[in-house]
Order: structure tokens, then C-alpha cells, then sequence
């Protein structure tokens, strides 16, 4: 995992070598290629309803999946694909939810980000922000009462999300339970349309964290090596039974809400500001200036990830769409207790 | 030996602690304290570490929940009041609900939900909420009226792989005795024909069923035989015992404690009057609470919901038409 090859010392000089730094890379590289196609394939036409991109936050993102080892727990949100990928969710996954298969996860049942595989740990979210929270700290519990040892669970919410009440009670839960929760809050600068200005009111989301009773850092999350460093730390306190951490990455979302969205209430100078630096520039930068690639590498990942993603796309356009007269229409695991009553 | 009806919840709960280590229960004072009305009394000290104090966290307690569900646990919920059940409704409704059909993993839930009306309990302290959540596909929604139904049918919700409203009711709890604990029980998902009878049919569930069994006994006086239909459980319905019911009776009262506006009688009566409207000789007939918030004084809460002496206005006009 990467934080066994983190050393102490100041955010960029913390790596003694590059490989896992190109590790997150290519997984930030290709989450953002994948994204690029879901747009595509929704311009096309070729995708029913939203299709939500983490443009932006590929660095932050990545850095949670690649802290979290077997066995642990993940609830991702909605600009998550990196750090979906980094925690293992087959790359087919996304493209059969957002193309609909009945080959995926959700078979057709539910689309686009609220895919998972409970059974492996990797949590498929519901629309109501916040409301994962509480679940990963029942997954935990789970764990305790199993005598299940060592592992964490985290979860990715948003500014916005720090606003419902479902995430006051969980993190609260999680603090009274003392539980090995991660929680990490991108503060994006908008809830949909909704500035910070409009979603809280104290300084920062940090302050937070004292009313809770739990621990919390910050990270800038346009530079890669700083959310490896932060999201990994925490991780390994809540692992070290430290209790619940909490991490507070600040960056801008470089996209709309959905691809809906043009985004043209985004204030002009946060775009310029270091806010808007895009997290996959500033990694690549990055690699370029320490030698631990050059472009003629990175320009092989690139063309290798684009070649995965087509191979992905083109093999579920050749898939089979759901059939309703297939489907079992019995929302109960227990088929006997469901309603046979129909309407003619 | 006499056991109450609270009794049975809280054996069930014990005997379900004692041979599945997958089941604990979370909820609000249910720990030393032993809850709110007494329905965890010693079960904190039996089974220490499995019977847990949540914090006043109606949404977290039943996301917890389907956490630990997905993580191979079996878990109890006690709501205090099922009216607070409500600020978990979220939960309940979209990650409860959804999660196997979704997913395929199933999530073995029990909420237990005590409600119903008792005299002097107020707005927020006496609703009845089983037709709100068995609007929503998912979920199991049980209403016991027995002593012996509250003992097995809790043992069934928590055997059960899906999310089960548990609506025990309040009035019950120290009203309804048994000599002892029953051995064999209804499937889920079975009414019980309470009492039989030819010249109509009385259907009911929870508390209600013990208002229309005083109906019966009282127009049996009369010379009107009422067969009561306890339901059971609300979904599932089974709507053949109430349709094979009227088929004998020719006539139809549905009675609920619940809010008329789209309930368990509603759905009980369009069932029957779109399958079986041939079979009655008389329109079908519903008694409900009235449409307002539960009222806390005795006077109106009386007048509030039904009670034996309205049903039986009911059913003398209804077996007049």
C-alpha cells in the first residue's frame, strides 16, 4: 500500500521512490479518460440519464482507494471514479452501469454512480447526501462484532453534504462508537449551483471536527502527493484505532454538476486561482520535473488507457439490454412474502 | 403464568439474542435502562455488547443498521415511538428498501415500531405508520393483535432476509394477556379468521382486532354472526382469506387506526371491489381515524379513532343495506 513507502518530511519530497506516485497517476490518468468517454458517449446520446464526472478531484479521489486495503470499506459519491478504481471496482463496472447491462453490477436497475459490490466492501450510493455515512459505520460494527480486526471504512462527501442531518448523526455515531471511519469532504466550492458562502457559515469545514470530538487535517486536493500523504495517514490512524478522521481537501470542481450542467455560475477567478489548478496537469507536471517520467511514458499510458476503455465500451455496446419480461419485478429477497396482487 | 403482550416482544427478543449471534439490538435508552416502555428490560446484562444505546440519531440508527445487515448481521431496531421513526424515514424507505433489490443483498432488518393511540399520548406519541411504509416495495410490514403473534411473528421478522416494520401496539403491550407462549405460529403473510360468522366480514388488524371482536360479541346479541378477519400483516396482504371472507359473508367493514387517506382500508376494500365486486350484496364500508393529528385529550382522542361502540354504528347500518 502506498503509505508504507511514505517517509516524514515536507509534502513533495516525501517519496523515496516513484512508484507508487505513478501508480495513483495512471489511475487519476485513467479515471479522467474514462470520464471523458462517459461525456462523450452522453453528447451521443448513448447513455440514459446523468452522467457525473469527478474532473477535478481525480487526486483526492485516487488517494482514498489506494489507502484502503482488502477487507476494508468504501462508500464513494458521485466524482469518485478514480478512487473507485484504486480500491479494485472492475473497470467494467462503470461502463455496464452507465450503459445499462444487465451483465453489471446494478443489471439495469440502477445506473450511472450508484453502482457497488456491497459483498466485497465497495458501497453503492443512494441519491440522499450523507445518508452513506451511517452505513459504513454499520459495516463496522459488523466488523467489531465479528471480531473482525484492522480494517476502516471511508467515505466521500462533498461541501454540500455537510449540511444534511444524516451527516451530523453518523459522524456523531461514528465518535461515540469510536469507530475506524475515514471521512473525507471534498469542498468543492459548489453544491450544484451553491457556493460555500451559501452552504455554511463558520470559517472552515474543519472546525467541524472539535464538535465532533474527532480528528481532522487538511489537504490541498489539486496536488496529488499531498492527498496520498494526508488521506494515507488518516487512514492508518483510524486503522491504528485512533477513531474517526476526518480529512477536508480543498480544490474546484472543473466540471458541471452533471454533464447537464455548463457550470456558468463557477466564479471566474476561482477558476484562476490555485483552487482551478487541474489536479492531473499538476501530477503530470510533477512527474516531469522530478524525471520520473517523460512524455513519451506518459503518452504510452495515456494511449494504454484509452485502448482499455474502448476495448470496455465497444465489448458492453455488444451486450444485451435489460428485459423486462425478464425481470422478476420482487423487490423482497423472500419471494414467497411478496405481493401477488396486481392491478389489471 | 401470565404474559402481557410486551412480554412476548421481549421474549422474543431474548430467545433470538440467545440463538442467533448475528442479532443485536440498537435504539434509544434500550441498554441498562432496558427502553423506553421496558421491551429490553435485562436483556443489556444477558447479553453484554449486544443490546447498545444509540444516540437520538433516528436516521443514523437505521443506517447503522443496514451497514451491519450488509456486513452479515441480523439487527433489531427499536424506534421509542414509531412516530419518530419518521427522522429515519430515509433510511428506512430508500437504503432499507432498495438495497437487495438493487444490489442483491439482502437486508435482514427488524424496526420495531411502538404505535398506535393511547389516551393522553398526544400528536407525536400515537401514530400509526403501517400504511405510509407499505406503500414503499421492500419492506415487510407486520401488525400483530396477539400475544402469541407478537412473539412469533418478531421471531419471523428477524429470521426473515428483507427489512420488517414491526408495528407492536402500545395499547396492547399491558392490556392483551396469554397463558403462555405459543410453540407454532401462522406463516407471515396468513390472515387468521379471528372469529367466524355469515352475515358479514369485519376486517381489522392490530389493536382494531379487539375492538371488532367486542363488535361481534355485541351484534351476535342481535343476531348479526360478524366474521373477523385479522390481517396480520399488512403487506404482505392476503387478500384471498378477506375475498374468500366476503365470498361467505356477502358484506365488507374494514376497520384501521391509521389516517383514512389512501391506508390498509383503502387498499383492502379497492382490492375486493375490483375482483370481487360480484360477491357483495352491499357497498363496501371503511372506518378510519379521523383526518386530523392524533388529539391528546381523552374526550376527543376517543372520538378520534375508532372504537367499538362507532364500529358497531357501522356494521348495524352496513348489515341494514
Amino acid at each position: 500500500m502506498v503509505d508504507a513507502v511514505l517517509k516524514p518530511g515536507a509534502a513533495g519530497k516525501a517519496f523515496s521512490v516513484h512508484d507508487e506516485y505513478v501508480k495513483a497517476f495512471r489511475i487519476v490518468l485513467l479515471a479522467r479518460l474514462l470520464d471523458e468517454k462517459f461525456a462523450s458517449l452522453y453528447r451521443m446520446g448513448k447513455i440514459h440519464g446523468g452522467v457525473f464526472l469527478g474532473k477535478g478531484q481525480e487526486a483526492l479521489s485516487a488517494a482514498v482507494g489506494l489507502a484502503l486495503q482488502k477487507g476494508d470499506i468504501f462508500a464513494p459519491l458521485i466524482r469518485d471514479l478514480a478512487g473507485r478504481l484504486a480500491f479494485g471496482e472492475p473497470l467494467l463496472d462503470s461502463v455496464r452501469t452507465y450503459l445499462g447491462s444487465p451483465l453489471g453490477p446494478m443489471r439495469g436497475r440502477d445506473g450511472n454512480v450508484h453502482r457497488g459490490r456491497p459483498r466485497e466492501g465497495l458501497l453503492g450510493m443512494i441519491s440522499h447526501l450523507g445518508a452513506m455515512i451511517s452505513v459504513v459505520n454499520g459495516f463496522l460494527m459488523a466488523h467489531r462484532f465479528k471480531g473482525i480486526k484492522g480494517t476502516v471504512g471511508a467515505t466521500c462527501i462533498g461541501d454540500g453534504a455537510t449540511s444534511t442531518g444524516a451527516s451530523h448523526e453518523a459522524i456523531n455515531q461514528a465518535a461515540v462508537e469510536k469507530l475506524p471511519l475515514v471521512l473525507i469532504v471534498a469542498d468543492n466550492q459548489y453544491a450544484y449551483s451553491t457556493p460555500t458562502s451559501r452552504q455554511f457559515a463558520c470559517s472552515a469545514l474543519e472546525e467541524r471536527a472539535a464538535g465532533y470530538g474527532i480528528e481532522v487535517q487538511s489537504v490541498d486536493g489539486t496536488e496529488l502527493s499531498d492527498c496520498i500523504k494526508v488521506v494515507s495517514e488518516a487512514v492508518d490512524k483510524a486503522r491504528a484505532g485512533k477513531g474517526p478522521q476526518m480529512v477536508v481537501a480543498r480544490l474546484l470542481r472543473l466540471c458541471g454538476h452533471g454533464e447537464h450542467d455548463d457550470a456558468n455560475y463557477v466564479d471566474p477567478k476561482l477558476k484562476v486561482s490555485s483552487l482551478g489548478r487541474d489536479c492531473v496537469k499538476v501530477a503530470e507536471a510533477r512527474l516531469l520535473q522530478e524525471g520520473w517520467a517523460d512524455h513519451s511514458a506518459i503518452a504510452e499510458w495515456r494511449a494504454e488507457s484509452a485502448k482499455q476503455i474502448e476495448e470496455a465500451v465497444a465489448k458492453v455496446q455488444r451486450e444485451p439490454t435489460p428485459d423486462p419480461y425478464k425481470e422478476d419485478w420482487c423487490a423482497l429477497a423472500s419471494k414467497h412474502l411478496s405481493e401477488t396482487h396486481e392491478e389489471s | 403464568m401470565s404474559i402481557t403482550y410486551l412480554d412476548a416482544i421481549r421474549e422474543a427478543q431474548e430467545k433470538a439474542l440467545a440463538e442467533d449471534p448475528r442479532v443485536f439490538i440498537y435504539g434509544q435508552d434500550v441498554g441498562s435502562f432496558g427502553g423506553a416502555f421496558k421491551a429490553t428490560k435485562n436483556l443489556a446484562q444477558k447479553f453484554p455488547g449486544r443490546v447498545i444505546d444509540s444516540p437520538i440519531s433516528e436516521d443514523a440508527m437505521m443506517g447503522l443498521a443496514v451497514g451491519a445487515a450488509i456486513g452479515g448481521m441480523r439487527p433489531i431496531i427499536e424506534m421509542q415511538f414509531a412516530d419518530f421513526s419518521t427522522a429515519g424515514f430515509n433510511q428506512i424507505v430508500n437504503q432499507a428498501a432498495t438495497l437487495n433489490w438493487r444490489t442483491t443483498v439482502p437486508c435482514p432488518i427488524t424496526v420495531r415500531l411502538p404505535c398506535g393511540g393511547t389516551s393522553g399520548s398526544g400528536p407525536f406519541h400515537s401514530q400509526s405508520m403501517e400504511a405510509i411504509y407499505a406503500h414503499y416495495p421492500g419492506l415487510v410490514v407486520m401488525t400483530p393483535a396477539t400475544v402469541e403473534d407478537a412473539y412469533s411473528m418478531l421471531l419471523e421478522a428477524v429470521a426473515i432476509d428483507d427489512p420488517v416494520i414491526f408495528c407492536e401496539h402500545k395499547y396492547l403491550y399491558y392490556h392483551l394477556k396469554a397463558e403462555k407462549l405459543p410453540t407454532e405460529a401462522t406463516p407471515v403473510g396468513k390472515a387468521r379468521i379471528a372469529r367466524a360468522g355469515r352475515d358479514m366480514t369485519l376486517v381489522a388488524y392490530s389493536a382494531m382486532v379487539h375492538e371488532a371482536l367486542a363488535v361481534a360479541d355485541e351484534l351476535a346479541t342481535e343476531g348479526t354472526e360478524i366474521e373477523v378477519v385479522d390481517l396480520r400483516s399488512v403487506k404482505p396482504l392476503d387478500t384471498d382469506t378477506v375475498m374468500a371472507s366476503v365470498a361467505r359473508t356477502g358484506r365488507l367493514l374494514c376497520v384501521g387506526e391509521a389516517w383514512p387517506w389512501g391506508g390498509v382500508t383503502a387498499e383492502v376494500i379497492a382490492r375486493v371491489a375490483s375482483e370481487g365486486f360480484g360477491l357483495l350484496d352491499a357497498a363496501p364500508q371503511r372506518l378510519n381515524a379521523k383526518d386530523t393529528p392524533v388529539p391528546y385529550h381523552p374526550n376527543l382522542w376517543a372520538a378520534h379513532r375508532p372504537t367499538a361502540r362507532s364500529i358497531a354504528a357501522a356494521a348495524r347500518r352496513l348489515i341494514r343495506k
